[in-house]
């Protein structure tokens, strides 16, 4: 000791400003559970968009020779009753699954965003009535709701997937009013009001991206239901029409196949089961990222 | 009187009245008191005094239901701010008059960088600043109320802040358009002693440079005694004392302040236990006869169970009220 103290060096804190969202991507990635969800997701979403290349043959490239085979080097997943590529078909099917898995949640999202951010905030008779709404949605088994709906507008994909949007508008709306429920009471949207904000802009520049993060989980999760409705209606025949390649259709014509050709439903099953299996471990993982009480 | 500077805000015979399911409940109960130009007022009470309530009725932000303003005026730059339309009071809020809160650790928006929520501030009051100009501005103020590394920390979040910081932030926010009157309601509670020191000094400084009028809600007898010039008292809903603080330390004339004076701890004496006044503060509405200080009063009297005492002026700039303080009365000459 030389009686000379040095100069302490703090080290330069390089502060990476971080946001709150970006820290739970963080937490996210951590996850093995969460990452191998993801990398199911996105090898489906790859399948969707690269499909036509990827495939071997077409949705509808029929060859009544080649009926029912079993898996072989030629046809990988066999060949269904119209002698198709079941291969081919479950590749392509991707695609329609994805849409109406994302699209149908992506509506119920924005519908269920708007009424449910009303409801919260405004509250008064606006709540009473957009609530009541919810509730009258939700008496209805949610199946039974959308094959209800498709029977009206007539089967075709597009309107299960209409179908499935306004099934689901209700569950993300009440979410949402009860997130805005707890966030109008922060101190931050006091404050913003005492700046002078208008109360459009406190709701939609400070409340609704508050609100967002149970929105993403849910609707992650959602997706995978939505997908399973899709499927649902399409065994119905309520859904896609032939020739599409919907899994859930797949599945229903296979159906009286199922023990002289297994292979015509397994795949589809299979490819069913995994994409749901993705997106319902993609939004575990993201509940946890998000859910401040699981932080550390 | 004409060398005192003018009033800037006058409150008349305010009453906020909170409508619940256990029937009308008057938080603020007819109190008036005038906010001078460049003064610090502080308004002390203990929970439930009605101090925030009177508060949130100057900036319009009770919330509506079950809260309304069913009595009374708030006079400011020629205007009664309680006939105003919410439009109009929105150009005020903020512009002429603004608020910092309690905790300063969930005022600001977790989402946003400190510099957007500056900005989102500024150019809520100036349409027409480019953003360049309205983070220049913001840098300035954080610069202005001692926040370090102004330049750094408008691209960092709120929770890399310390709590002393965030509310230096929101005392820059407050401020960035210059306003007539700064409420600041319990500023310095949630903070620690060290902190709350420096955020005191700080008021006082910007109180003496940019000429803003201050109001400081506290229930700290000490934050009082440092930083104010006048005082109010509030009890119940009503005020009970009012009058140069100076005054009120040396001779306060209500028993409730007196008792408050008390219980603040006092570094040069040895005492046994430190003096609390006895019981609590009752529900507001729930005295309907007498003094509503009167069961906790140490020399309530008859007449104090069955007359609510007025407002009696002991000398030209302080009021008690309560019966004691009849006998000083003097009278003014209006």
């Amino acid at each position: 000791m030389t009686g000379i103290t040095p100069e302490i060096q703090l080290p330069e804190e390089k502060s990476k400003a971080r946001s709150p969202f970006q820290d739970s991507l963080r937490t996210f990635r951590k996850s093995k559970v969460a990452v191998v969800g993801t990398i199911i997701v996105a090898f489906f979403i790859l399948l969707a968009i690269f499909g036509p290349w990827i495939a071997p043959q077409g949705i509808n490239e029929q060859n009544l020779k080649l009926r029912l085979l079993p898996p072989s080097s030629a046809h990988w997943f066999g060949t269904d009753v119209f002698g198709r590529d079941i291969f081919s078909r479950v590749i392509l099917g991707a695609r329609l699954s994805l849409l109406v898995g994302f699209a149908s949640v992506a509506l119920s999202i924005i519908i269920g965003s708007i009424l449910g951010i009303l409801a919260g905030y405004y509250g008064k008779w606006v709540d009473t009535i957009i609530s009541r709404f919810f509730d009258i949605l939700l008496a209805f088994p949610s199946i039974l709701l959308a094959i209800a709906i498709v029977t009206a507008l007539g089967p075709s994909l597009f309107n299960a997937l209409l179908a499935i949007a306004i099934v689901n508008v209700p569950n993300f709306g009440r979410l949402i009013r009860s997130k805005v429920l707890s966030i109008k009471e922060e101190e931050f949207i006091t404050a913003a009001r005492a700046v002078g904000m208008r109360d459009t802009r406190i709701l939609w520049g400070h409340v609704l991206p508050n609100s967002m993060t149970p929105i993403i989980v849910q609707g992650t999760l959602a997706i995978a239901t939505a997908i399973i409705e899709a499927a649902a209606l399409g065994f119905l025949g309520l859904g896609a029409q032939a020739p599409q390649p919907e899994w859930g259709k797949m599945l229903a014509d296979a159906r009286i196949y199922l023990i002289n050709a297994p292979w015509t439903m397994i795949f589809p099953g299979l490819a069913i089961m995994l994409t749901v299996l993705g997106f319902n471990l993609m939004g575990d993982g993201l509940r946890d990222a998000f859910d401040p009480k699981m932080k550390n | 009187m004409n060398n005192e500077p003018n009033e800037l805000l006058r409150v008349h015979n305010l009453e906020t009245t909170f409508f619940t399911d256990d029937g009308a409940v008057p938080a603020v109960d007819g109190i008036s008191f005038t906010l001078r130009e460049r003064e610090i007022l502080g308004i002390v009470g203990e929970s439930g005094s009605g101090k925030s309530v009177t508060s949130l009725s100057i900036m319009g932000l009770i919330p509506s239901p079950p809260g309304k303003i069913t009595n009374g005026e708030i006079q400011f730059g020629g205007r009664d701010l309680t006939k105003l339309k919410e439009k109009e009071m929105r150009k005020i809020r903020g512009n002429d008059i603004a608020m910092i809160f309690q905790e300063p650790m969930t005022s600001l928006n977790p989402l946003f960088t400190i510099g957007k929520q500056l900005n989102e501030a500024i150019l809520l009051h100036n349409k027409g600043w480019s953003k360049k100009q309205a983070t220049a501005r913001a840098i300035e103020m954080m610069k202005l109320v001692g926040l370090p590394r102004a330049e750094q920390l408008i691209k960092e979040y709120p929770h890399q802040l310390s709590g002393g910081m965030r509310q230096r932030v929101m005392i820059a926010m407050a401020l960035v358009c210059d306003p007539q009157i700064l409420i600041a309601d319990e500023p310095t509670t949630a903070l620690d002693v060290t902190i709350q020191a420096q955020i005191l000094a700080l008021m006082r400084d910007l109180n003496e440079r940019l000429n803003t009028a201050v109001m400081l809600i506290t229930h700290d007898l000490g934050v009082v005694a440092e930083t104010c010039e006048r005082v109010i008292v509030m009890y119940g809903g009503q005020i009970v004392e009012e009058g140069p603080v100076k005054e009120i330390f040396e001779s306060p004339q209500h028993p409730y302040t007196k008792g408050l004076i008390q219980s603040v701890p006092d570094m040069r004496y040895k005492k046994e236990r430190l003096y609390s006044i006895p019981g609590n503060v009752p529900k507001p509405g729930s005295i309907k006869k007498g003094c509503r200080f009167a069961a906790r009063c140490e020399y309530a009297f008859e007449r104090c169970l069955n007359e609510n005492p007025q407002i009696y002026h002991t000398n030209d700039h302080h009021i008690s009220r309560c019966f004691l303080a009849e006998e000083k009365e003097v009278a003014l000459n209006d």
